[in-house]
């Protein structure tokens, strides 16, 4: 098997990731005939031995036409795939057990369309594609993220069958192209833990998400989302909105306080639903992990840097 | 954009409309030539498709499908007792193609419709060959083929289906030519042919009995083809000599053996002819030859009556060369034994033995007796006709006294009769008489209806002479052909009427690019291939040096065609061409724009640089942006930048 893949490797030049663009030049297009295609060849074995058999001359002559057309078929079918740009797309990381969607775009820099190009990544399933004439298609390639971490993409299958069926032409490329997968959320997790101050902790007149309460000069933490863009629309310097919240206490989402006999994996799951939740419903939070430790905030950023801190937990390899 | 393997996909309805017409168009011609019953149940088998697609309603069942197989299969086994062979093959086919499409679901089972399409192409020409046919299969392939591309792709438009698939036939072109004229042609068949593979062609058969060429007459069609070197000799020379008949049982004339060779005649003898024969195939040994032949075409001989004969019976198109020695007078080595051969009769017809008895007794030489039947037929009331009446018994002396109306067969045998009563050795010539010269190419065109049968009779001391009674009784017949010789009203052939002017000429420019057709596309058998390369100038062609050089032309071929393909012919906008164009202009002062540069940029570094190009850049500049980010397009601005640009004078105040 080892063998196998080596001399795969060898064959089909992947060498690795490679840097985008990725331009399919020539040497990396590889040509065969389909089942079909074989058929096809067979079946004008037996048109030219019945041409010859009664001498047909226009047999002949059709025969032969018909084994023009296939190797013109060759050429098309090459060409339909030959100096496509590949380069990565956007990503948006995901949940583990979901299916990772890789962008792609796919640069056709020909005055003549691409037809029915079908892309797949080891893995993944088939997605075929009408490229238009000098312009970008952005595609995007399911590849299901079974576990948490960075998920590569793997070895991209770009085909093509077009315009006959009767040829196959493919190329293999590897794109330099990573998914951040979070930890899969625990389903039916027990509720978000209560404030570690105790049942009181959420300070009254607190900084919260909920109410607002007034502005203050700008700070570059501060989400977008609460800049007051009525005030600088009306040419004041930028101000922040304050909301206050009864709810928005300081809870601390801690790997240590969970029950001593669950797993590693588990842990983190039950963590992220709490994340997930904790965001939800606007709360600030901190998350603690061995090694790790966020201190207590909100807002997308926090929330992004929390699951990121929790898929990329102990390291997985990508 | 859709999730699905690239294997066998369903197919799209237009997808199964396309190839349910494509598979009409393939069945519609065969028709006349496959049994009743297939023609009813493949029109039935592709309504119901038709039905099926229309109401969109599910395909028949398999065991359906199968009990429609076998009972096809058998039905093609009981109409002819075989499964192998041309029909019951082509029958096949059919069966298979309506019988393919009733299950047609998939891509998969759409490809192979498709390849049945094709196979079909091929059977058409079982039939004919002609440019027609040629057309005809032309225009299906263009369909099919873009059949197969919708298969790949069903959501482009039908056009661009049509427009990719005559691209591609374009392309295949060149290497069909190439397979055609180097691929080593091998002389079929590989196998033993079923029975049925040459029925249905006409021309003269070895027997000749009243009635019998008159028949044949009524066919315009071509029997064969001459082309001279120099001119055509005149009409009365233009005996073509096919079968000689020798026995004669009362009614009817034949052929006795035939396979004796001849020493063939001097070549000191006079003047020479000649030419080429393309004869049409008629399934018979004997070639047609212009008297006398002198020489004989490879694979053929010719016998001691002159006649040349075929070893294998003639079954396709056939091109041979000749000459022709029309002056030579043959037979001076007959002895008695063998001119005894030429004797016999059947003891009927007493009137006329009477007849040339009295003549015989009353004439001092043979050829006295030949002059005096020729005369007996000038002066009584004799009428040459395509519609003799019919004979009896004793046909020659019914002939003779009674009706007097007959064509050619009938004079012939009347002839060679009285004269081997008179004991003078004659024997009948069949073949053919005459032949119309096609003003377009040149060509000298033999139809059946020129089919002529003639007398031959041996005089002491100078041979085997010619006589043709027909021209006693109707001279204009050997000078002006057939419709120049019958009463009018006769049943002639269409084609070789003389009233109609106009449509001879439209048909003497059809044959002759049908003759083209013929010698060129049709007639290229491995003989005219080898021929023709070694007037290429490959030496000694056989089949190792023309595969090699087929294989590498056709990899020239390939190669030169990936180029083209590959090569990027990006056609720029022509506004974008005169702008690089200004850069290219401006790099000769070492001002070429940058990559990033935009146009206004671009200008104002130039203006910097070039201060006395101020004004000129940017009016380039202002038009340029226009042109291409504003909304000023029409073709003048474009010419306008062009002017503007290459009026533009960097070596001015040098």
């Amino acid at each position: 098997m080892q063998a196998v893949a080596s001399f795969q490797r060898w064959l089909f030049r992947l060498y690795g990731p490679e840097a985008a663009p990725i331009v399919l030049r020539q040497r990396r297009i590889y040509v065969l005939p389909t089942g079909a295609g074989l058929a096809y060849a067979v079946a004008l074995g037996f048109m030219l031995i019945g041409a010859i058999n009664y001498n047909l001359s226009l047999g002949y002559a059709l025969v032969f036409l018909l084994a023009g057309l296939g190797l013109v078929t060759l050429l098309h079918t090459f060409r339909n795939l030959v100096q496509l740009e590949i380069s990565p797309g956007r990503t948006e990381p995901v949940f583990a057990g979901d299916a990772a969607h890789f962008g792609l775009c796919l640069l056709n820099r020909r005055p003549t369309g691409r037809p029915a190009i079908s892309l797949r990544l080891a893995g993944g399933d088939w997605i075929s594609a009408d490229l238009a004439a000098d312009a970008t298609t952005a595609i995007s390639l399911p590849l299901p993220a079974p576990r948490r971490g960075w998920l590569r993409c793997g070895r991209l299958t770009l085909e093509t069958r077009y315009p006959l069926c009767l040829v196959r032409a493919w190329s293999y490329v590897e794109p330099d192209m990573v998914c951040l997968v979070y930890p899969r959320p625990e389903v039916a997790a027990p509720p978000l833990p209560a404030s570690a101050t105790g049942e009181l902790g959420g300070r009254l007149g607190g900084i919260g998400t909920e109410d607002f309460s007034g502005l203050r000069p700008h700070q570059p933490a501060d989400s977008p989302r609460h800049v007051a863009w009525k005030a600088v629309a009306r040419e004041q310097p930028l101000l922040s909105k304050q909301f206050a919240g009864a709810s928005s206490a300081d809870i601390w989402l801690d790997w240590n306080d969970l029950p001593p006999d669950m797993q590693a994996e588990a842990r983190l799951s039950r963590l992220t639903r709490w994340v997930l939740d904790a965001h939800a419903q606007g709360l600030a939070w901190g998350l603690s992990l061995p090694g790790r430790r966020l201190p207590s905030g909100h807002g997308p950023t926090h929330f992004q840097d929390c699951l990121e801190a929790l898929a990329l937990h102990g390291n997985p390899a990508p | 954009m859709a999730t699905q393997r690239p294997d066998s996909p369903l197919l799209a309805r237009s997808q199964e409309l396309w190839l349910l017409a494509c598979s009409v168009l393939t069945l519609v011609p065969g028709v006349e030539h496959i049994p009743h019953w297939l023609t009813a149940a493949a029109g039935l088998a592709l309504a119901w498709r038709a039905a099926i697609w229309w109401r969109r309603a599910s395909l028949p069942p398999r065991w359906l499908l199968t009990f429609l197989v076998f009972s096809g299969s058998l039905g093609v086994f009981l109409t002819y007792r075989q499964f192998f062979g041309k029909d019951p093959g082509v029958a096949l086919l059919i069966l298979f193609l309506v019988l393919k499409l009733l299950e047609m679901r998939r891509l998969r089972d759409g490809l192979a419709v498709i390849f049945l399409c094709y196979f079909l192409l091929l059977t058409h020409f079982l039939d004919a060959q002609g440019l027609d046919v040629a057309g005809f299969t032309l225009a299906a392939l263009l369909g099919i083929t873009a059949a197969l591309s919708g298969l790949a792709h069903a959501g482009r438009p039908v056009l661009a289906h049509l427009r990719l698939s005559a691209l591609m036939l374009a392309q295949a072109t060149p290497f069909m030519l190439l397979l055609f004229l180097l691929f080593p042609r091998v002389q079929g068949p590989l196998w033993g042919m079923p029975a049925d593979a040459y029925s249905g062609m006409s021309g003269l058969s070895d027997t000749m009995s009243p009635g019998s060429i008159s028949q044949l007459s009524l066919s315009g069609e071509i029997a064969f083809r001459a082309h001279f070197e120099g001119d055509i000799p005149p009409k009365h020379q233009l005996y073509w000599r096919g079968p000689v008949l020798r026995l004669f049982d009362g009614r009817a004339w034949r052929a006795g053996a035939q396979t004796e060779k001849v020493s063939l005649p001097d070549t000191a003898a006079g003047t020479r002819v000649r030419y080429a024969v393309t004869l049409e195939p008629h399934n018979k040994p004997w070639l047609f030859a212009l008297e006398v032949p002198s020489s004989a075409p490879p694979a053929a001989i010719v016998s001691r009556e002159f006649q040349v004969l075929s070893k294998l019976p003639v079954r396709n198109r056939l091109r041979y060369e000749m000459q022709a020695l029309p002056d030579f007078v043959p037979g001076a080595e007959e002895s008695q034994a063998s001119l005894h051969g030429y004797l016999g009769l059947p003891a009927n017809n007493p009137r006329t033995r009477a007849l040339v008895g009295q003549w015989r007794r009353e004439a001092a030489t043979d050829e006295a007796v030949v002059r005096r039947m020729l005369d007996f037929f000038r002066a009584e009331n004799f009428f040459y006709t395509l519609t003799p009446p019919l004979l009896g018994d004793n046909s020659i002396d019914q002939f003779l006294f009674e009706t007097r109306r007959g064509f050619c067969e009938h004079y012939a045998s009347a002839f060679v009769f009285a004269m081997r009563a008179a004991e003078i050795p004659a024997r009948v010539v069949t073949g053919y008489q005459g032949g119309e010269r096609n003003p377009v190419d040149g060509y000298l065109i033999v139809r059946q209806s020129d089919a002529h049968a003639w007398a031959e009779v041996w005089l002491e001391g100078r041979g085997w002479l010619r006589v043709d009674p027909t021209a006693a009784v109707a001279p204009s017949r050997i000078e002006a052909g057939l419709a120049a010789a019958v009463p009018a009203g006769e049943p002639l052939p269409f084609i070789v009427r003389a009233d109609l002017s106009w449509l001879r000429q439209i048909r003497f420019r059809w044959e002759a690019v049908t003759n083209t057709w013929n010698q060129w596309v049709l007639g290229y058998t491995p003989e005219r291939q080898r021929e023709f390369l070694s007037r290429l100038g490959m030496r000694e062609p056989d089949w190792r040096k023309m595969t090699a050089v087929m294989a590498a032309l056709c990899g020239l071929l390939l190669l030169g065609l990936t180029a083209w393909m590959l090569h990027n012919r990006t056609r720029l906008d022509p506004i974008v061409r005169a702008w690089n164009r200004l850069s290219r202009k401006l790099s000769r002062i070492g001002l070429a724009r940058k990559a990033w540069e935009g146009p206004a940029d671009y200008a104002r570094r130039v203006t910097l640089a070039r201060p006395e190009l101020a004004q000129p850049l940017l009016a380039i500049a202002t038009l340029y942006i226009d042109l291409r980010y504003g909304r000023l397009g029409g073709k003048q601005p474009i010419q306008k930048l062009r002017r503007l640009i290459a009026d533009l004078n960097i070596t001015a105040k040098r």
